[in-house]
C-alpha cells in the first residue's frame, strides 16, 4: 500500500502488535475495573437503599426479603404468588421454558387448576386469571395482577376471619398503577400485601 | 393502553434519531468541534499511553488487521481470566474455574457482541469475571462494531485512500459515547432500584419463616452497557426478566431505548456522511416499516394467547402469560422482544421459548433478515449491502450499469456482497442440519414436536446474527453446542465485516459518476420500497422452508 511509503517498515511492523496490546490492556482496566468500581461507589453514595437490593423490613425491623424478589407462600391464608419452577429460590433464576405446544405445560396448568379448585371452592375456574397459574419468566416475579389478588379474597377471608371488604380495600391500597401513568401493567406486590395483612392479623 | 404505550416509546425513539445521529457524526467526522474541548485532553493521554502518535488513515486491509488483532488479544486475556477466576479477587461467592469449551464459547460470544450465554451468571461467574471480562467486552466489542460501521460509511461516501484510523475510532467510541452514557444510565437505573454492590449473595428469613437466598452483585453497571452496546448478556440467567436487572416498566422502557437509539440513529449519521440526509431517512424508514410489521405480529399473537391454555376454561383474556412478568404485561414484553432481536441485542425480558408460535417467529425472522436496525453498526452495514444489491438488480432490469452514491457497482463488489449475503443462511442452515443428524445435537431439545426444530434453529440463527437470545430450554452447555455455536458466532461476525470493509475499500477508489437525468435515484420512496422488497425476497427464498417446519407447523397444529 503506497500511502505508507514514508514509514519505517520495522517500527510499523512492531507497532502493529504493540498498539493492539497496549490498547487492550488499557481498556481492560478502564472498562473492566475502573468503570464498575466508580459506578459502585457513586451508586452506593447516592442511592444506598436501591444499590443494596431494596430490602424490606417487617414492623420489628427484621429484614424479610427484597421488595423486588418474590417469595413462596405455602400457607393458604396468605396471598399466593405465581407458579415458580425454582420455588422462588433467588440463588438462581429461571422457568420451565415450556413451549406453547408442550404437553407438560398443559399438565402442569391442569394440576394447578385442580389445586385451585380444592382451596377455592367458592370461585369458579372461569374467573381464575391466567397470570396466576403460569410460570413467570424469572421464576421470581414479585407481582400478581390485581384480578389475581381479588379472586383469592374469599379463601383468605374464610381462613383468617377478616371481612372481605377489609381485604378488598387492602388489595386496592396495594395496587400499583402503570409507571408514569402509561407504561406496563397494573400490579400488586405480594410480599408487601402479605406484610400488610400480617399487620392486620396482629402477628 | 397497550397500543398507546408502544406508540409513546416509538415516538421517543424517532425524536432521538436526529440529535443522536448528529452527535455520532461529530464524534467520527474528525473535523474540529466543541466536543474536543471536553474529551480532547483524556483522549490525548490515551493516545500517548497506547503509543499512537500520528493517527494516520488506514487502508481497508490495515483497518481490518488492526481490529482483528485487538479483538484477538482481548479474547486471549479473557480466556485466561475465566479459567483462573477462582484464584482472582472479587470472588465472594467462591466460584470455581470455568470449563474449557464453555470458556471458549463465552469469550467468542462476548467479543463478537453476541452474548449467547451457556452459563448462568449468578452460579458460574465471580464478580471479577463479570467486570473484567463481561462488562469489558461489552464495551470493546460494541466499540469495534461501531468503528467498523463508521469506516464502511466513510469508504462508500468519501473519496480517497483511507477509511480512518481504527484506534482513534475505537478510543472515541469509548470516551465520547459508551463510557459517559453508560455511567449516566447506570445511576438512573440504580435510582430506579437496580442493585449495584460487591456484597455476596444475601440470605434472608422470609415472612413465612423459610430461608431465602438472593443472588446480587454489580448489576446496574452491566445493565447499562449491555443495552447501549447492543450486547445482551445478562448478569443473571434469565437476563432482563430478572427483577433485579429490570425492576419496573420504566427501567424496561429505558433499556429498550438504550439498545435501540444508537442503531436507529446510525442511518441518519450515514445520511450526514453522504451529505444527503434524505438517503439516511430512506434507509431508516425501510428498517422502521419492517419493524412495525414484526411488532404487530408479536403483539397480536401474544395477546391472542395460546389456544391450548384457553381450552382449560380459565380466564385467559390477558394473553399468553407463560414466561412473562406481570409488571411488563403483554405490551412491554412484545415490544422488548421485537426490539431486542431487531437491534440484535439478545437481552430478553420474557422467555422466548414460551412465546406463542407466531410470537416466536418474530424474533427468529428478525434475526434471519438481520437488517432491521441491527446491532452496533452491523445492521446498517447489512442494510447498505442490500441497498447495493437492490441497485444491482434494478440495474440489470433496465440494462444500465448500477450506481450507488455516485460510484459504479462492478463485479468485484457484487462478488464480495454475494459472499456476505450467502454466508448468513449457510452458517445457520448447515449447522442446524448437522445438529439434527447427531444425538449430540438433537439430544439437547427439551420441547417435543415442531417446537424442538425451532429450538435448534433459533440457537444457530441467534449465533449467526450475533444476537445471543435463545429458546433457553435447549440444554446447550455441552462441548458440541459450545464449540459449534462458538464457530458460527465467529463466522457470523467477521466474514461480513471483512467483506464489507473490502467493498468500502474498493468503492472509495472509484471515480464518481456525475449525476444525470438518467441516474437511478436511491433517496426516494420508490427505492425504500425496492429495498424492503429485496430484503424480503432474499430472506423468504432462503428461510421459508425451515420456518414452515418449525413455527408455522407448530402454529397450524396447536389446538
Amino acid at each position: 500500500m503506497n500511502e505508507y511509503k514514508n514509514e519505517d517498515p520495522r517500527s510499523s511492523r512492531l507497532s502493529a502488535i504493540t498498539v493492539p496490546l497496549r490498547i487492550s490492556l488499557l481498556f481492560m482496566v478502564i472498562c473492566g475495573i475502573i468503570y464498575p468500581l466508580v459506578s459502585t461507589g457513586a451508586a452506593q453514595l447516592l442511592f444506598p437503599g436501591q444499590a443494596a437490593g431494596s430490602l424490606i423490613k417487617d414492623q420489628t425491623g427484621q429484614v424479610v426479603g427484597s421488595e423486588l424478589i418474590g417469595q413462596s407462600f405455602t400457607d393458604p391464608k396468605w396471598f399466593q404468588g405465581r407458579v415458580s419452577s425454582i420455588d422462588y429460590n433467588a440463588a438462581g433464576s429461571g422457568s420451565n421454558n415450556f413451549g406453547p405446544s408442550n404437553p407438560a405445560l398443559i399438565e402442569r396448568t391442569a394440576a394447578s387448576i385442580e389445586a385451585w379448585k380444592l382451596q377455592n371452592p367458592d370461585v369458579p375456574v372461569s374467573e381464575l386469571p391466567i397470570a396466576l397459574i403460569t410460570n413467570s419468566g424469572s421464576g421470581l416475579d414479585p407481582h400478581i395482577t390485581p384480578q389475581s389478588a381479588m379472586v383469592q379474597i374469599a379463601r383468605i377471608s374464610k381462613l383468617t376471619g377478616e371481612p372481605a371488604d377489609v381485604l378488598k380495600q387492602l388489595v386496592e391500597k396495594h395496587t400499583e398503577g402503570r409507571d408514569l401513568g402509561v407504561f406496563g401493567d397494573k400490579r400488586v406486590n405480594v410480599l408487601k400485601l402479605n406484610l400488610a395483612l400480617s399487620a392486620i392479623l396482629g402477628e | 393502553m397497550d397500543i398507546v404505550q408502544m406508540l409513546v416509546v416509538l415516538a421517543v425513539l424517532v425524536l432521538l434519531v436526529k440529535p443522536l445521529g448528529t452527535y455520532v457524526y461529530h464524534v467520527f467526522s474528525n473535523e474540529q468541534n466543541r466536543l474536543d474541548r471536553v474529551f480532547g485532553g483524556t483522549e490525548r493521554l490515551i493516545f500517548t499511553l497506547i503509543g499512537v502518535h500520528k493517527r494516520e488513515g488506514m487502508g481497508w486491509k490495515k483497518y481490518a488487521l488492526s481490529f482483528m488483532a485487538t479483538n484477538l488479544i482481548l479474547v486471549a486475556f479473557s480466556y485466561v481470566i475465566l479459567r483462573l477466576q477462582h484464584a482472582l479477587p472479587f470472588n465472594p461467592n467462591g466460584m470455581g474455574s470455568l470449563e474449557p469449551t464453555l470458556t471458549f464459547n463465552t469469550v467468542i460470544s462476548f467479543i463478537t457482541n453476541t452474548n449467547l450465554q451457556h452459563y448462568s451468571g449468578e452460579s458460574a461467574l465471580s464478580y471479577f469475571s463479570q467486570m473484567a471480562v463481561i462488562m469489558m467486552m461489552m464495551f470493546t466489542s460494541a466499540a469495534t462494531g461501531f468503528s467498523v460501521a463508521i469506516a464502511f460509511v466513510r469508504g462508500i461516501t468519501s473519496k480517497g485512500k483511507t477509511l480512518g484510523n481504527f484506534f482513534e475510532d475505537f478510543v472515541k467510541a469509548h470516551t465520547r459515547i459508551f463510557l459517559p452514557l453508560s455511567f449516566i444510565i447506570t445511576l438512573v437505573l440504580v435510582a430506579l432500584q437496580v442493585p449495584q454492590t460487591l456484597d455476596p449473595t444475601l440470605t434472608v428469613k422470609t415472612l413465612e419463616g423459610a430461608m431465602q437466598q438472593i443472588a446480587i452483585g454489580p448489576v446496574a453497571s452491566l445493565e447499562s452497557i449491555k443495552h447501549l452496546g447492543t450486547n445482551g448478556g445478562g448478569f443473571f440467567g434469565v437476563n432482563s426478566a430478572h427483577p433485579f436487572e429490570n425492576p419496573n416498566p420504566l427501567t424496561n422502557v429505558i433499556q429498550i431505548l438504550s439498545m435501540w437509539a444508537l442503531p436507529a440513529a446510525l442511518p441518519y449519521t450515514f445520511g450526514l456522511f453522504a451529505k444527503n440526509k434524505k438517503q439516511g431517512w430512506v434507509v431508516f424508514s425501510a428498517m422502521m416499516c419492517l419493524f412495525l410489521v414484526f411488532l404487530s405480529v408479536a403483539y397480536t399473537s401474544e395477546k391472542t394467547g395460546n389456544p391450548a391454555m384457553s381450552a382449560l376454561g380459565i380466564d385467559a383474556s390477558q394473553g399468553s402469560m407463560e414466561g412473562k412478568e406481570v409488571r411488563f404485561g403483554i405490551a412491554q414484553s412484545a415490544l422488548f422482544t421485537a426490539v431486542t432481536t431487531a437491534a440484535t441485542t439478545g437481552t430478553v425480558n420474557n422467555m422466548h421459548d414460551t412465546l406463542t408460535p407466531l410470537g416466536g417467529l418474530v424474533p427468529l425472522g428478525e434475526m434471519m433478515l438481520n437488517v432491521v436496525f441491527g446491532g452496533k453498526g452491523v445492521g446498517l452495514i447489512n442494510m447498505l449491502m442490500y441497498a447495493i444489491l437492490a441497485v444491482f438488480i434494478c440495474g440489470l432490469m433496465v440494462g444500465r450499469t448500477p450506481e450507488f452514491l455516485g460510484r459504479k457497482i462492478e463485479p468485484r463488489e457484487m462478488k464480495l456482497i454475494a459472499v456476505a449475503i450467502l454466508a448468513h443462511p449457510f452458517i445457520i442452515l448447515v449447522p442446524t442440519a448437522i445438529a439434527f443428524m447427531t444425538e449430540l445435537g438433537h439430544g439437547a431439545i427439551t420441547n417435543p414436536g415442531f417446537h424442538g426444530i425451532s429450538q435448534v434453529l433459533y440457537e444457530f440463527t441467534s449465533s449467526a446474527a450475533n444476537n445471543g437470545s435463545g429458546f433457553e430450554g435447549l440444554g446447550d452447555n455441552t462441548p458440541f453446542w459450545n464449540i459449534s455455536t462458538g464457530l458460527v458466532m465467529l463466522f457470523g461476525r467477521y466474514i461480513s465485516m471483512i467483506a464489507m470493509l473490502a467493498v468500502a475499500g474498493s468503492l472509495m477508489r472509484k471515480q464518481t459518476v456525475p449525476e444525470t437525468i438518467g441516474t437511478f435515484r436511491t433517496d426516494n420512496k420508490l427505492f425504500a420500497a425496492l429495498l424492503i422488497g429485496t430484503v424480503l425476497l432474499i430472506g423468504a427464498l432462503t428461510f421459508l422452508p425451515v420456518i414452515v417446519l418449525g413455527p408455522i407447523a407448530e402454529f397450524l397444529t396447536l389446538r
